[in-house]
């Protein structure tokens, strides 16, 4: 208490590392932005497999599934980057082995929102369009996709942001993100307070839009 | 197209079974080119299935399936079509469903034009005039920009049989298409209907209507428990019923057939 009573805030000197501080945050806007890409396309891919009427297809896609949706991303991270490279006896480039778990993370849970999308969609659009004579691939791309989608908006949306946040996890193995970046200038500076509290408020700063955002889409979806 | 005189469609002893429970028991029918054939039963009887059997989307498990000149024998396994082959077999059959199954995302002119286009590849230009000259068939000219949320029951099951019979199907199959309808629109749908028979439309019609099926049907199935209990002219069956079950089911109905004609 006598502490918090004493103490003079100063922000102006942690602040005046600017450059740090852009790089950090670019660092963790790419990390989101790759591996929510990298994400979302494994699991649009994994999400059309556990269409395939095949239990050899199936079964493995869920096992990724359910790997990655019941360790800890944290685990993961650490695994991807230090014991991956040993197992497969290869030298991966170090932001890409930091990126790898985030990644693949992102990839079950977009495959859950994918097929949960595909799944929502009403059993008589597929009668119906089988009955008009469709292939699988025609009643895919004209009738459920294009309603699908609509309903894996949102949810994908949340899960990027959450996404967002997971990054700062990239701090364990020494990636310079926003978290990372807010480290080093810790003990450049000895000054914690002001540093991990900016490093919360620029988290906010750029979630805090995009969660109204995310809850705008809701709601036209709903209507 | 067949050849006339050959039937446009023949079953012979289909069967359909789910697991041990057997919901078709070896039914058998012929319909000609332009006939109007009208299944009725009670609910569970089977004849949805036995109907759904009909443009594959339940595989039969036992019997032969002819669909104009296209015959599949079901004894053996692996009979059934798949993949492009299935879809062109499906393509010359139309059907309508009890809950219309319109597709959401688009408007009562895009539905009716989604067979012709996606399926077919017919051109925009010539799909939309198809779509427009049937909406104005069934009457819904006015209004085929509304999407079908905007549509009242009995509109969505007039633009559901506009989008069957855009791909000028060989035969069209109507599966309780009034059984979800508020009664007051059941009507409009049955006078369509009415009117496509009357054009020589050929159709099989699973229904409860049984003043549609007075006035419609050129041969009436009766099935019960998977099986047809009685089959022949619809005068014959209606008014003059051999089976004790069938006396029994349309005894429930014999009032209404008096108070519809008159």
């Amino acid at each position: 208490m006598v502490l918090a009573v004493s103490y003079t805030w100063d922000f102006a000197l942690v602040l005046s590392y600017t450059n740090l501080w852009v790089k950090g945050l670019g660092v963790t806007l790419a990390y989101s932005v790759g591996t929510v890409l990298g994400g979302m396309i494994i699991g649009v891919i994994c999400g059309l497999l556990l269409l395939v009427r095949s239990r050899w297809v199936t079964l493995p896609v869920h096992f990724y599934v359910e790997i990655f949706r019941c360790t800890p991303l944290l685990v993961q991270i650490v695994w991807f980057y230090y014991a991956l490279p040993i197992v497969l006896q290869v030298e991966l480039p170090d932001w890409f082995a930091a990126g790898l778990g985030l990644t693949l993370y992102m990839g079950a849970f977009a495959t859950e929102i994918f097929r949960a999308g595909i799944i929502s969609i009403d059993k008589g659009q597929w009668q119906a369009s089988r009955a008009l004579g469709m292939t699988a691939a025609e009643l895919m791309r004209h009738i459920i996709l294009p309603q699908a989608t609509k309903r894996m908006v949102p949810p994908f949306v949340n899960q990027s942001i959450i996404q967002l946040k997971n990054t700062s996890l990239l701090y364990v193995v020494a990636i310079p993100d926003l978290m990372y970046t807010g480290s080093i200038i810790v003990s450049d500076t000895f000054r914690p307070l002001e540093v991990y509290s900016s490093v919360a408020i620029a988290y906010f700063v750029i979630l805090y839009p995009l969660t109204l955002w995310a809850a705008r889409l809701e709601a036209r979806v709903d209507q | 197209m067949t050849s006339s005189g050959a039937p446009m469609v023949k079953v012979d002893g289909l069967r359909k079974s789910y697991g041990t429970v057997e919901a078709v028991r070896g039914v058998s029918l012929e319909v000609e080119r332009g006939e109007v054939v009208v299944v009725i039963g009670p609910s569970g009887c089977g004849k949805s299935t036995f109907l759904r059997c009909i443009n594959l989307l339940e595989e039969p498990s036992a019997g032969t399936l002819q669909v104009g000149d296209r015959r599949i024998d079901f004894s053996s396994r692996k009979s059934m079509p798949h993949g492009r082959d299935l879809a062109r077999f499906r393509a010359r059959i139309g059907m309508v469903f009890q809950q219309f199954d319109l597709f959401p995302h688009m408007t009562a002119l895009q539905n009716v034009m989604s067979g012709p286009v996606i399926v077919k590849k017919m051109a925009r230009s010539e799909a939309e005039g198809v779509a427009r000259d049937l909406l104005a068939k069934v009457g819904l000219a006015a209004l085929a920009d509304r999407f079908p949320r905007n549509l009242s029951g009995g509109q969505q099951q007039r633009v559901a049989i506009a989008r069957a019979m855009a791909m000028a199907p060989e035969i069209m199959l109507f599966d309780e298409v009034t059984s979800a309808l508020d009664p007051e629109l059941v009507g409009e749908v049955l006078d369509v209907m009415k009117q496509l028979a009357s054009e020589g439309t050929t159709m099989i019609v699973v229904t409860h209507e049984m003043a549609f099926a007075h006035a419609v049907a050129d041969q009436i199935v009766v099935m019960d428990a998977g099986q047809v209990v009685e089959h022949g002219a619809a005068e014959e069956v209606l008014l003059r019923p051999r089976n004790p079950r069938t006396a029994s089911f349309l005894s429930r109905f014999h009032s209404t057939i008096g108070e519809r004609k008159n």
